[in-house]
């Protein structure tokens, strides 16, 4: 089999990562500063591989690989579709942004701790990718947990109350991972085959089969644990607000969006869309990720620490992916149809909360601001920085055109096709109470004046106190994202790369009638 | 009654053997308070998913299994090859658990330096005083 050079990417890019990660480590010995440029440029070239690879998806088609020249079902298969594509280049956009961020930022929390913070976060991006890339199901048992040891460690990296996050995190994600590795062993048992395309092959005249059914119940719970869905999302709200800032980002943003696309992942292609209209497992989801919604937002509303408000706002906007999920069997329209709501909201999801934790990083950075109520007057000290949390926050409430917006505009679309007006007054709901929280930010930032001008009752010349470059244009770049994504979205320029996602897995208007 | 409990349990007592060895480490999981506790009903749980696909790659005592090496004179013999899959599974599995545990007793060992207790109660107790 003589591959083109694109084809041999899938492979590349989590092998170049592995191997960056020890690299780093050696060099990081050498020299401490070249850490930061080294896993950089890894993630910088691992970027423009993943775009390449879209691009061969969407022109020429899948990409399969075959580790070590063995073929399929005995070898693993690496399958590249159009849907790990696009997760592919999200991941790694939001990775090269976070670790831009990072590098003065680590450099001030974690002086003493360079070299095995970038080690470890190349580890994290390796597992990361190697999830999206694979086709072989206990492959993606490994990467999931490369990933999240990588996280767990990242998280305990600051100490002290981050340690007791990071434990829990560990605890309750293996029990995920084993669940995960269990359901792999109930389907092995019936089918003996691992690789997910032959799984899907060999399961149809099984779907009755109890053993089947049972796993798929350990598949959604320990996944559901690993994307945090609601009932299961006590280890979130610690694990990011204790994390370093970009870790938060990453968590939230990439990290439980990976899990989800695991879980996506066995939905559709090891288990079929028949296979799922055989039970109302999705209905049920639907439900859980409505109280996930109206939950995460009302206790977002109750904290006074940003970083926990945002991990909470992380929980109900998981629901949002979900109920998009839930909802991408019974819709048919050629845009909101199927699986693109979902897929949708894991781009925006990523840019919007990728920006958030990023500010809310700047400002323990500049004065170790973690509480909302010492926000006061900050709009005019870091300008740029509170414009792009506000452009940010107005995503997340939803106002034209951002991209927050956008998701739920077809979120809703979505649920009157399918007839459950519940999920539109639901998402209605969530608005106002996103509107609620991020607006008392806002307001605090722009409307209230520190103590001492209070008193003055002048307006002393505002001396401006911004982070460093390297910082901001990191989180500049998402928030403009953020409303140019939305345009984006809204001309529909980016929806035939979901279309060929619903047409993989006869989805949306590919639907058997 | 007899015959539902031969098929039912004897004859997949590897699956119930399991199963209970789960649960027990699940149970310690939730129920201790100690964090070293807590990892051991951790490495039980795993453990007892190790064991569950081992004993998928059984074949039974009337067939003699015997390591897949390919060679004619073990087949003339009557030899049957077990199924080496799930062995080599449960042995990254293995090298994945080892390496959970061993970051976990690392989080333990920072938060007895930090804490000075491994009690899940009094670590909380310890945080609230901190004013988290």
């Amino acid at each position: 089999m003589i591959l083109s050079v694109v084809e041999q990417f899938p492979v590349l890019v989590v092998v170049i990562s592995l191997l960056s990660a020890f690299t780093i480590l050696i060099a990081g010995w050498l020299n401490k500063k070249s850490c930061w440029f080294l896993s950089f440029s890894t993630i910088l070239v691992q970027l423009v591989m993943s775009v390449f690879i879209l691009n061969h998806v969407l022109t020429i088609g899948t990409i399969h690989y075959w580790l070590g020249g063995w073929a399929p079902p005995w070898g693993i298969e690496y399958v590249v579709d159009a849907l790990n594509a696009y997760v592919l280049v999200i991941l790694l956009s939001l990775a090269l942004i976070c670790v831009t961020y990072s590098k003065r930022s680590i450099a001030h929390e974690l002086p003493h701790k360079i070299v095995p913070f970038y080690t470890v976060y190349q580890l994290l991006v390796t597992g990361l990718c190697g999830v999206v890339v694979t086709g072989d199901i206990f492959n993606m048992y490994v990467f999931v947990e490369i990933f999240s040891l990588s996280a767990y460690a990242l998280i305990a990296s600051r100490g002290k109350i981050a340690l007791k996050a990071s434990f829990t995190y560990l605890v309750l994600g293996s029990i995920g991972a084993c669940f995960f590795l269990l359901g792999i062993g109930f389907l092995y048992s019936v089918t003996g085959t691992l690789n997910m395309h032959d799984l899907s092959v060999l399961l149809p005249p099984l779907y009755g089969n109890k053993v089947v059914l049972a796993a798929f119940g350990f598949f959604t719970v320990g996944l559901s644990i690993k994307m945090a869905l609601f009932p299961l999302h006590t280890w979130l709200p610690d694990a990011h607000s204790f994390a370093p800032s970009e870790i938060s980002a990453m968590l939230s943003g990439i990290i439980i969006e990976v899990s989800t696309y695991a879980f996506i992942r066995v939905c559709f292609s090891v288990y079929t869309v028949n296979f799922i209209k055989l039970l109302p497992i999705f209905d049920f989801l639907c439900w859980i990720a409505a109280l996930g919604i109206i939950i995460g937002s009302v206790l977002a509303i109750a904290q006074y620490n940003l970083k926990r408000m945002l991990a909470y706002s992380s929980v109900s906007q998981m629901g949002y992916i979900m109920l998009a999920v839930g909802l991408s069997t019974s819709t048919h329209h050629a845009l909101w149809g199927g699986l693109t709501p979902a897929l949708m909201h894991i781009l925006n999801h990523a840019l919007m909360k990728g920006c958030l934790f990023l500010v809310a990083g700047a400002f323990i950075y500049k004065a170790e601001l973690w509480n909302i109520t010492d926000f006061k007057g900050l709009g005019r000290k870091m300008p740029y920085t509170c414009a792009a949390f506000t452009l940010a926050a107005i995503s997340m409430i939803g106002v034209p055109p951002s991209v927050g917006f956008v998701s739920k505009l077809y979120i809703i679309l979505a649920s009157l096709e399918a007839g459950k007006f519940i999920f539109v007054a639901v998402m209605l709901l969530s608005t106002l109470l996103n509107l609620v929280y991020f607006w008392r930010v806002i307001e605090m930032m722009y409307m209230r004046r520190e103590e001492r001008e209070k008193e003055s009752h002048s307006h002393p010349p505002a001396n401006k106190n911004e982070i460093p470059l390297s910082m901001l244009i990191p989180v500049l770049t998402l928030a403009s994202l953020c409303i140019i994504f939305g345009i984006l979205w809204l001309t529909e320029i980016p929806i035939p790369i979901l279309d060929q996602v619903n047409a993989l897995f006869g989805l949306g208007r590919y639907a058997a009638p | 009654m007899l015959e539902w409990l031969i098929e039912e349990i004897f004859a997949k007592y590897n699956y119930w053997i399991s199963i209970t060895i789960m649960l027990i480490g699940f149970y310690a999981m939730i129920a201790k308070g100690n964090l070293i506790k807590k990892l051991i009903g951790l490495s039980i749980f795993q453990t007892a998913i190790f064991l569950f696909f081992i004993s998928l790659a059984d074949i039974g005592p009337t067939l003699r299994g015997t390591a897949p090496i390919v060679s004619e004179a073990m087949i003339h013999k009557g030899y049957v090859y077990v199924n080496p899959l799930p062995h080599v599974l449960i042995l990254t599995a293995i090298v994945v658990s080892v390496a959970t545990l061993a970051v976990a007793l690392a989080l333990v060992i920072r938060m007895y330096e930090e804490y000075g207790t491994i009690e899940e109660e009094e670590i909380i107790e310890k945080e609230r005083e901190l004013g988290v």
